[in-house]
């Protein structure tokens, strides 16, 4: 208990080494520099890039998550690897349909010059963040892993795997979407599987998608394709699960002719670079997101359908809430791990956390259905909204994380806290 | 463990074991304290806005207090006091209440801060000639016997080019209705017979002792509760609970 050992003690501890818990590490740790704030991830280092290589997956980064981005620094990293998407196309067709009539679609930017969305490799952004984490103090440790957690008055007790352990103020899990310290916080969650698969995988192909991202809503499930740079592009393939299994794991001749039924050829022909993966789909949501001296940050609080692009989006929206709470207690010298601080950010982000689980649940049952009569109320709903330029731009806010829902955390407006 | 030992000083194991029991709930933001927990940000900008500005830090620094000698009168628990040590400043935190006193150290003990805690009165430090650049005395004056010489006390705590903040409530039929019958009473925010309607101060009053002591009052604020937000802001209206601070100039009129 002498001064020394108490001066090593970080004030917060990240469990998880993703972009949400990176993210959080130096969106506070550029805002408060005197805050010490230290991550365990599970994954070796060295792992860590090539991990990120190894991610074929790309993710949809809304214009408010990229004025973040931006404001962090770790934008300019990005950028060069980013695909703006310059517009967007729904279809709403059967898998036999040999033309797709476009229902809706949305044309540009949210102001002058900034695309209402970019596709950003995962393994690029996660870099990108790490590297700016690490300028600015924050201290990985991995691999290693919280095994358990004691809250108490001052402190956070947390024992780790390799048998250390640390005091923290507050502890964050930004451990997943099976989160174990949510489980061993004794925080229940409401959940429920689709029965679908999410089959991701890139694509490249013969012609210049240039810049538009494609959604059809095929009676199995949505099927995006979503422009990367050159001419390639990202591939969410939702199918039941079996039929996913199958063809994930099957001959890739069989996949090829699966998958240009459903893409089309409108883009040429094309050829399926690396591996594919499949994500099974299910909604959890959190019950509480805090406890005292602990709080739950991304899909650790939340997983959503990935149907309208947002999972990520979310937790980049945590990061932002969680880093301006926490930086605004701590500037007025309040405990951060304190319940009432903790509270601020569980009220902030819940009403919006049901409101994206709900919307993308209903779009989803909406939409994977084949019956007749749901199709033709969906496609004059759609195309209803196509007309109406002041309900498009609506959604288009929404898509772009700008919308007027509440109060916008300061980084998601491109703001320093 | 040690630390909560030395905190507890000549006190016994069993006593020990209430003021633990009293500081969990004192601390508790969802527990009897709920209001003033609720309040607490606000108020803590407020001094904190006002402090960085008289005394030019910048508020978003770390520490922007450091350097600074700052005594909290009524510091109850520590809800106030804590903050301002790590706001940076040498902070001493006097209550006449012994249980408060020592909750108050077990809490700061837990959490590993400093804090120079005293269970004693303002008039017995004043009296031992110790002064601060900041007073604080929030939700204090509507507890104490004679408001002239608390804040006469008050005023000899101050250094010159100090500031002294306090916070209270109104005296009206408004404040009556708001602040005892509702939040005692009804609410049951507070416990009954918390405040004495008798011995609550209108602002005018508050400004007049003050200018007295050649104290100048330079910034005055209301204090309101939006239902709807479930929160505190500042306000305008001073009618029911009000917050101000004062000056003590340089050049000491009638000092002695």
């Amino acid at each position: 208990m002498n001064a020394r050992s108490e001066a090593a003690e970080p004030d917060i501890l990240i469990a998880g080494g993703g972009s949400n818990g990176v993210g959080a590490a130096l969106a506070i740790a550029s805002a408060a520099p005197d805050l010490r704030v230290q991550i365990v991830d599970a994954a070796p280092p060295v792992s860590l890039s090539e991990r990120g290589a190894k991610d074929e997956r790309a993710s949809a980064i809304a214009a408010a998550a990229r004025r973040m981005l931006q404001q962090l620094g770790a934008w300019n990293e990005i950028e060069p690897h980013s695909q703006p998407i310059l517009s967007m196309e729904v279809t709403d067709s059967r898998t036999s349909d040999v033309a797709r009539p476009v229902f809706l679609t949305f044309g540009g930017e949210v102001t002058e010059g900034e695309p209402f969305g970019h596709m950003v490799p995962n393994g690029v952004m996660a870099r990108a963040l790490q590297s700016r984490a690490e300028a600015a103090g924050v201290v990985f440790t991995a691999p290693d892993r919280v095994s358990s957690f004691t809250s108490g008055p001052g402190r956070v007790e947390v024992k780790l795997a390799s048998g250390e352990t640390r005091r923290p103020r507050l502890l964050i899990a930004a451990d997943g979407v099976r989160s174990r310290l949510r489980t061993l916080a004794g925080i229940k969650t409401v959940s429920w599987q689709y029965g679908q698969t999410a089959i991701v995988c890139t694509v490249r192909h013969e012609r210049p998608h240039n810049g538009v991202a494609i959604e059809h809503f095929l009676p199995s499930g949505p099927f995006a394709i979503l422009p990367l740079t050159g001419n390639r592009s990202s591939l969410v393939w939702s199918e039941r699960a079996e039929e996913a299994r199958r063809l994930i794991e099957g001959d890739e001749f069989v996949f090829q002719i699966e998958l240009e039924r459903r893409f089309g050829h409108r883009l040429g022909a094309i050829e399926v670079e690396g591996p594919r993966q499949g994500f099974p789909l299910g909604l959890t949501i959190a019950r509480d997101f805090v406890r005292p001296r602990f709080a739950l940050l991304g899909d650790a609080a939340h997983g959503i359908h990935p149907i309208a692009g947002q999972g990520l989006n979310l937790g980049l929206r945590d990061v932002a809430a969680l880093a301006e709470t926490l930086v605004e207690a701590h500037r007025l010298g309040l405990d951060l791990g304190s319940l009432d601080v903790l509270k601020r950010y569980e009220r902030w982000r819940r009403f919006d956390t049901f409101q994206m689980g709900v919307t993308t649940d209903v779009l989803n049952r909406l939409f994977s259905n084949d019956s007749a009569p749901v199709r033709a109320v969906r496609d004059f709903g759609l195309s209803v909204v196509d007309r109406l330029p002041r309900m498009k731009r609506m959604f288009i806010g929404e898509a772009a994380g700008l919308g007027a829902s509440g109060d916008l955390p300061r980084l998601l407006q491109g703001e320093a806290i | 463990m040690t630390d909560i030992g030395r905190a507890g000083g000549t006190v016994d194991a069993g006593e020990l074991e209430k003021f633990a029991r009293m500081s969990a709930e004192w601390w508790d933001p969802e527990g009897k304290f709920k209001p003033l927990h609720r309040l607490h940000p606000l108020r803590l900008a407020y001094i904190r806005d006002h402090v960085a500005a008289h005394f030019g830090r910048q508020p978003n620094q770390p520490r922007p207090f450091a350097g600074l000698r700052i005594v909290d009168i009524g510091c109850g628990g520590g809800l106030l006091t804590e903050p301002m040590v790590r706001l940076g400043a040498e902070t001493v935190g006097v209550d006449p209440g012994e249980a408060n006193i020592e909750m108050a150290r077990l809490h700061a003990a837990q959490g590993g801060l400093a804090v120079d805690y005293r269970a004693t009165t303002a008039e017995a430090v004043a009296e031992a000639g110790e002064t601060f650049d900041v007073v604080l005395a929030m939700e204090v004056i509507e507890h104490v016997a004679d408001v002239e010489a608390f804040l006469a006390t008050l005023s000899r705590l101050l250094r010159p080019g100090g500031l002294i903040f306090l916070s209270t409530i109104n005296r009206n039929l408004k404040a009556y209705a708001l602040a005892i019958v509702a939040a005692e009473r009804v609410l049951r925010w507070l416990p009954p017979g918390t405040h004495d309607y008798a011995k609550l101060i209108r602002p005018s009053e508050l400004e007049a002792a003050l200018n007295e002591m050649g104290l100048r009052v330079e910034g005055r604020s209301g204090v309101t509760y939006n239902v709807l937000g479930d929160r505190w802001q500042l306000s305008s209206d001073m009618g029911v609970n009000y917050m101000l601070f004062a000056l003590k100039p340089e050049a000491e009129p009638g000092a002695g």
